[in-house]
C-alpha cells in the first residue's frame, strides 16, 4: 500500500471516450494491497474495459465477498453501486440485486479462498442458474491475508514460501464451469492486458454468468521459485488457446482474419466477439472438445488462457425466471406490491 | 531503441527541464527546496554559484525557465521560479562570510575586463579566487553596465544592484570608473595576461524615417533616453509619447514615460500583438499601467509643425501567412499626436575603439569573430562574452558567457587547450527512506500559481524608483514551492529487478509507463500508453526484460516525479533518485586528469 493519494494530475491529452470521460474517471480509492500484487493489475484492466465500453460508473453494480481479491472492487470507478458482502456469500446478494434490477452492469470480483473454498456452493448455484454478470476469480493458489496457506486452487506438488509441498489436487474454476454448464468459460493472466481487457469486456457484455478465472500472482506469498502460480511460471507454461477480439456493436469488424481460422460471435447487445483459435483442432463451441484439450494440456502442465467456451444462446435468471423486465423500483407501487388479496390468490393455488 | 545510456550526465540533466533550460544551468528545484525548507541563504548561494546575481535576476530574468517548466506541460502554468529566487535572496540575512575565499598570495596573472556589466563582474567573480588580478575598466561612473543603465529602478532597486556587485568588487576587482577603452591596440600593449571584452551592444537602432532630426530634443533612441533618465540627466517627457517598436525596452521606455510626466503613452508595434517581442509578464505589467498597445502599425514619418515634433504618420498594415511566411499589405495611414517619440527597435554591437590589422577578426558586420564554445576572438588571449560577443540577449546569457570566458582564460593562462571543455557530470543518491517516506516533498500539490503583489497604481507613480513588485508573502512563497515537481528527483529503472508485474504502469497519474516490445522512436511512440507527442521529450527504454524480453519505456514528457512507481515497485526496480548536476567552472579539472572534479564551494 502506500500512504499518499494517487495525484489528481493527469496526463494532458488523455484520451476521452464518447462519455467524455478519461480512464482516471473509472478510478476508485488508492489500493492497500502489497505492491505487485496482479489484483492491481486486474484493477487497471477492469478500469480500461469499462471506460473502451463508455459505461457509465452509476451503471454498475460492484459485488464482492472477502479476501484480499475482494478488496479490488474498492479500487475501480468509485461513482458505481457495490456490496461488500460476507465471505463466499457474495453469488447470493449479487443474485438478489440482480433480481431487483437487470438493468445494470453486475461485476463479481472474488478469490480462490472466497469461491472455491467457503463460497464453492455459492460459487456454483449462481453459475448454474446463469446469473448476468461478470464474474472474476482473482487466482492466486494462497490464502494471502492469513499469511500464505495453500488454497483449494493450488497446484498438486507445488510448494508454499516455506517449502511445504501441497498434496491435495486443485478445484479449478474452469473446468467446474466446463462441467456445470457455464455459458462463458474463460481464463487470464493478470500480466497480459491485451488478452485481460477483451475478455472482460465480451463477459461484460455476454449474456449470462460469465467467469473469467485470472490467475493473479500474490508477490508476497507465491511468487518464489517452486510456486506454480508465480508470474515466472505463469509466463514461462503459459498457453493461450484462443484469442478474443471484442467488436462493440455497430462498428465494422476491420482486423483482417484468415479464413477458417475466425469465428465471430455475436453477443445480445449486438456486439461481436471474434475468435481466433491458435490451434486448429480447438472448438471453443464445444464444451467435450474444451475439456478434453484442457486436461491434455494440463497434464503436460500448461496453463491453456483465452475464451475458452461460449454459448450465447443459454437462457440466463430472468429468462427461466420470466421476470419482469424493469428494475423493481421503475414498477408501480401497485403493481410491485399487489396486496394481501393478491396474495391471498397464490396461496390458493398452492391449497 | 537502444538502452538508454543514463550514465551521459545530459540525460538526467535534461529531464530537469529548467536547469537544461537555463544557460547558467541554475539547480532550480534544489533550490527551491531550500527555501522550501526556510534555508534562504543555502538557496541564495546554491544559486549565486551559477547565476551569480540572484537578487538581480529574481526581479529581471528573461526566465527561459519558465516556459521550459514541466509543470506547465502538466498543469498549464509554470511554477514562478524567478520570483522565488527573489525570496531566496530578499531573506538571506548577512553571507558575507560564505562568499569565496580570495588568496592573499596572486597567481601572478592580470586580466584586463572592458567594461563592469554582468559578463565581466561573472569573470572577476570566476577569477579572482583563483589568485588573479583583475582590472575592469568602466566608461560610466558607475559599475553595472546595462542592468543599471537600461533597467529601471521601479523594476531593480538600486541597492539590490549594488549589493551583488559590491560582493564582487570587494573581491579585490581593480575598477576604474570613468575610464573608457578607446583602443584596443592600446589596452593590449599594456601587458596583461587576457583581455575579456564585455562591453555591451551598446548602440540603440534608429529609425531613419523623414523628419527624424527635426526635433532632436523629442525624438530619442530608446536606450540611451533610459541610460539619461538613470543617471538624472532626464526627469521629464511630453505628455504624449508614442514608443516605437514593441519589446522589452519599448516597455521599460513606457512605463518610465508614465513616472516622468507622460499620461498618455502608446506602443506601437508593426506587427500584430501576438508576435510582440516583449516577455508576457512585462507586457502585462505595462498594460496594467494602462499603457495603450497598437498593432499593425508602420512608422512613415514624423510630423512637424513650427520645428517641433507634433506626432507620427504610420502606414495601417494587415497581415496573412503565405507558406511560411507572413506577408504584410497595406490597408490604411494614420496620424497620431504625440509630444516625444522613443524609438526602441532594438539595439547593435559597436567596436568602434577596435582597430583593423591587430589580428581580430571582425566579420561583414564589423563584429568580432568569436567561438560559441570557448569566446576567444580570433586574436589569442582577448575573450567576449554578453552582449559584445553575439549581440543582444539577457543577462543570464551573458553570466553563462563570463562562466565559459573564464574557464578559457584560466585554460589559456595556464596553456591548456581551450577547445578541451571541463566535463558536466551527474552524482545519483537514492531518497528512500523507508517503505512509503522519500526525502523529497513527492505527492502533487494542486495549488494554482500565485500571482506577485503589486503596489497600488495610486501609490506606485508618485517617485521614479518605486519598485512596483512586491515579491511574495510567506503564505505565497509556502504554496508556490510545493508545486515544484522536483524534476531532479530521477526515476531511475534497474532492468534486471523487473518482474513485469505492471504495478508502476497501472499506478502513474499521467501514465508515462509502458512495458512492450521494442521498436524504433517513432513507432514505439505510437505504442505507449498515453500519446507520446512531445517530440522534444526523450524516452527512456530500458534493456530486455528477463521473462518475456520486452522492455519498460518511459515517456520523459509528463511525469509528476510523485515516485508512485516506485513505491508499488515490489522488487524496488525503480527507484527515486536526487540527480546533481556537476557544472564545470574555472579551475576544475578537464576529463582525463588525475583528479576528480571537486565541487566549487561559492
Amino acid at each position: 500500500m502506500s500512504f499518499m493519494q494517487k495525484p489528481k494530475v493527469s496526463h494532458s491529452q488523455l484520451p476521452k471516450n464518447a462519455l467524455g470521460l478519461t480512464s482516471r474517471d473509472y478510478e476508485g480509492g488508492m489500493s492497500t494491497l502489497c505492491a505487485g500484487c496482479g489484483h492491481d493489475s486486474i484493477t487497471a484492466a477492469l478500469i480500461q474495459a469499462l471506460w473502451e465500453l463508455n459505461i457509465a460508473p452509476h451503471g454498475v453494480a460492484k459485488m464482492s465477498g472477502i479476501g484480499c481479491s475482494s478488496k479490488t472492487t474498492a479500487y475501480f470507478l468509485a461513482q458505481a453501486h457495490g456490496i461488500n458482502a460476507v465471505h463466499g456469500r457474495m453469488p447470493s446478494v449479487a443474485t438478489g440485486a440482480n433480481a431487483a434490477d437487470r438493468n445494470l452492469s453486475y461485476i463479481g470480483v472474488s478469490g480462490d479462498g472466497d469461491s472455491l473454498s467457503i463460497g464453492l456452493g455459492q460459487f456454483v448455484h449462481a453459475l448454474r442458474r446463469n446469473l448476468n454478470m461478470l464474474y472474476i476469480i482473482e487466482n492466486n493458489g494462497v490464502y494471502g491475508l492469513t499469511k500464505g496457506q495453500f488454497s483449494a486452487s493450488a497446484d498438486l506438488g507445488s510448494k508454499a514460501k516455506k517449502g511445504e509441498v501441497n498434496e491435495q489436487p486443485p478445484i479449478d474454476p474452469v473446468i467446474t464451469a466446463l462441467t456445470l454448464g457455464g455459458s462463458f468459460v474463460a481464463r487470464s493472466f493478470s500480466g497480459d492486458k491485451a488478452q485481460l481487457v477483451p475478455l472482460i469486456k465480451a463477459g461484460l457484455m455476454h449474456n449470462g454468468f460469465a467467469l473469467l478465472d485470472v490467475l493473479s500472482p500474490c508477490v508476497t506469498f507465491n511468487d518464489h521459485e517452486d510456486s506454480t502460480k508465480s508470474y515466472a511460471h505463469t509466463r514461462q507454461f503459459y498457453h493461450p488457446a484462443v484469442h478474443a477480439d471484442f467488436v462493440p456493436a455497430r462498428q465494422p469488424i476491420r482486423a483482417a482474419y484468415d479464413a477458417g481460422e475466425a469465428m465471430p460471435v455475436e453477443l445480445h447487445d449486438g456486439s461481436t466477439v471474434v475468435l481466433r483459435k491458435v490451434s486448429q483442432e480447438y472448438n471453443p463451441k464445444n464444451r467435450a472438445q474444451a475439456y478434453s484439450y484442457l486436461h491434455e494440456h494440463q497434464k503436460r502442465g500448461e496453463i491453456v488462457t483465452g475464451l475458452l467456451y461460449i454459448d450465447e444462446d443459454q437462457r440466463e435468471m430472468h429468462d427461466i425466471s420470466h421476470t419482469v423486465s424493469e428494475a423493481l423500483r421503475d414498477l408501480p407501487h401497485a403493481q410491485l406490491c399487489p396486496g394481501a388479496a393478491a396474495l391471498d390468490e397464490i396461496q390458493d393455488l398452492y391449497r | 531503441m537502444k538502452p538508454t545510456d543514463t550514465s551521459d550526465p545530459d540525460y538526467f540533466h535534461r529531464v530537469v527541464d529548467c536547469q537544461w533550460a537555463c544557460p547558467a544551468h541554475t539547480d532550480v528545484p534544489q533550490y527551491i527546496r531550500l527555501i522550501a525548507q526556510g534555508r534562504y541563504a543555502d538557496a541564495y548561494m546554491l544559486n549565486r554559484e551559477s547565476n551569480v546575481f540572484p537578487g538581480i535576476l529574481g526581479r529581471v530574468c528573461d526566465r527561459p525557465c519558465e516556459p521550459a517548466c514541466r509543470r506547465g506541460r502538466v498543469d498549464q502554468k509554470p511554477v514562478a521560479i524567478c520570483r522565488l529566487k527573489r525570496v531566496a535572496a530578499d531573506d538571506k540575512g548577512d553571507i558575507a562570510a560564505r562568499l569565496p575565499k580570495i588568496p592573499k598570495a596572486k597567481n601572478g596573472k592580470r586580466i584586463a575586463c572592458v567594461g563592469a556589466g554582468c559578463a565581466s563582474l561573472t569573470v572577476a567573480n570566476d577569477l579572482l579566487p583563483l589568485g588573479y588580478e583583475v582590472v575592469m575598466f568602466e566608461k560610466q561612473h558607475e559599475p553595472g553596465g546595462l542592468m543599471r543603465t537600461n533597467i529601471p529602478a521601479f523594476r531593480l532597486p538600486a541597492e539590490v544592484l549594488a549589493e551583488e556587485i559590491r560582493m564582487i568588487v570587494d573581491m579585490g576587482v581593480d575598477l576604474r570608473l570613468g575610464a573608457p577603452v578607446t583602443s584596443m591596440q592600446a589596452l593590449l600593449a599594456q601587458g596583461f595576461d587576457a583581455v575579456f571584452v564585455g562591453s555591451g551592444a551598446p548602440r540603440g537602432k534608429n529609425l531613419d524615417v523623414p523628419g527624424r532630426y527635426a526635433d532632436p530634443a523629442h525624438v530619442h533612441i530608446g536606450i540611451d533616453w533610459l541610460e539619461s533618465v538613470a543617471f538624472g540627466h532626464i526627469d521629464s517627457v511630453g505628455r504624449r509619447v508614442l514608443i516605437i517598436g514593441a519589446g522589452n525596452t519599448a516597455m521599460d521606455c513606457c512605463r518610465t514615460s508614465l513616472r516622468i510626466g507622460a499620461a498618455d503613452v502608446k506602443v506601437m508595434a508593426r506587427k500584430p500583438l501576438s508576435m510582440m517581442k516583449a516577455s508576457d509578464w512585462e507586457l502585462e505589467e505595462a498594460v496594467e499601467e494602462s499603457v495603450e498597445m497598437i498593432e499593425c502599425h508602420s512608422p512613415r514619418e514624423f510630423v512637424l509643425a513650427d520645428g517641433r515634433i507634433k506626432g507620427m504618420n504610420f502606414e495601417v498594415l494587415e497581415y496573412h501567412q503565405e507558406g511560411s511566411k507572413l506577408r504584410s499589405k497595406k490597408i490604411g495611414e494614420k496620424f497620431l499626436p504625440a509630444d516625444d517619440i522613443i524609438l526602441a527597435i532594438g539595439q547593435e554591437n559597436a567596436f568602434p575603439w577596435i582597430e583593423s590589422g591587430i589580428g581580430l577578426e571582425l566579420d561583414e558586420w564589423h563584429v568580432p569573430v568569436v567561438d560559441k564554445k570557448t569566446m576567444q576572438s580570433t586574436l589569442p588571449g582577448v575573450f567576449f562574452g554578453g552582449d559584445a560577443a553575439f549581440g543582444p540577449e539577457n543577462i543570464i546569457w551573458a553570466v553563462e558567457h563570463g562562466h565559459q570566458a573564464a574557464i578559457s582564460i584560466h585554460k589559456y593562462c595556464h596553456g591548456e587547450d581551450l577547445g578541451v571543455r571541463p566535463p558536466f557530470a551527474v552524482n545519483l543518491t537514492s531518497t528512500k527512506m523507508g517503505i512509503h517516506e522519500w526525502s523529497y516533498s513527492n505527492s502533487f500539490d494542486t495549488s494554482v500559481r500565485r500571482l506577485v503583489p503589486h503596489v497600488s497604481l495610486k501609490e506606485r507613480f508618485k517617485k521614479i524608483d518605486i519598485e512596483v513588485e512586491l515579491g511574495f508573502s510567506n503564505e505565497q512563497t509556502r504554496v508556490e514551492v510545493e508545486r515544484c515537481l522536483n524534476c531532479d528527483i530521477q526515476t531511475v529503472f534497474f532492468a534486471p529487478k523487473c518482474i513485469e508485474c505492471d504495478a508502476c504502469i497501472d499506478v502513474c497519474p499521467t501514465a508515462c509507463l509502458t512495458i512492450t516490445h521494442n521498436g524504433e522512436e517513432d513507432e514505439l511512440r505510437t505504442r505507449l500508453k498515453a500519446p507520446a507527442l512531445n517530440r522534444s521529450q526523450p524516452l527512456y527504454v530500458s534493456a530486455a526484460l528477463k521473462q518475456t524480453g520486452r522492455v519498460m519505456v518511459k515517456d520523459e514528457d509528463q511525469c509528476v516525479h510523485c515516485g508512485l512507481c516506485a513505491e508499488r515497485c515490489p522488487t524496488a526496480a525503480w527507484d527515486m533518485q536526487k540527480s546533481s548536476i556537476k557544472v564545470p567552472y574555472a579551475g576544475d579539472q578537464t576529463a582525463g586528469s588525475a583528479q576528480p572534479p571537486q565541487r566549487r564551494r561559492a
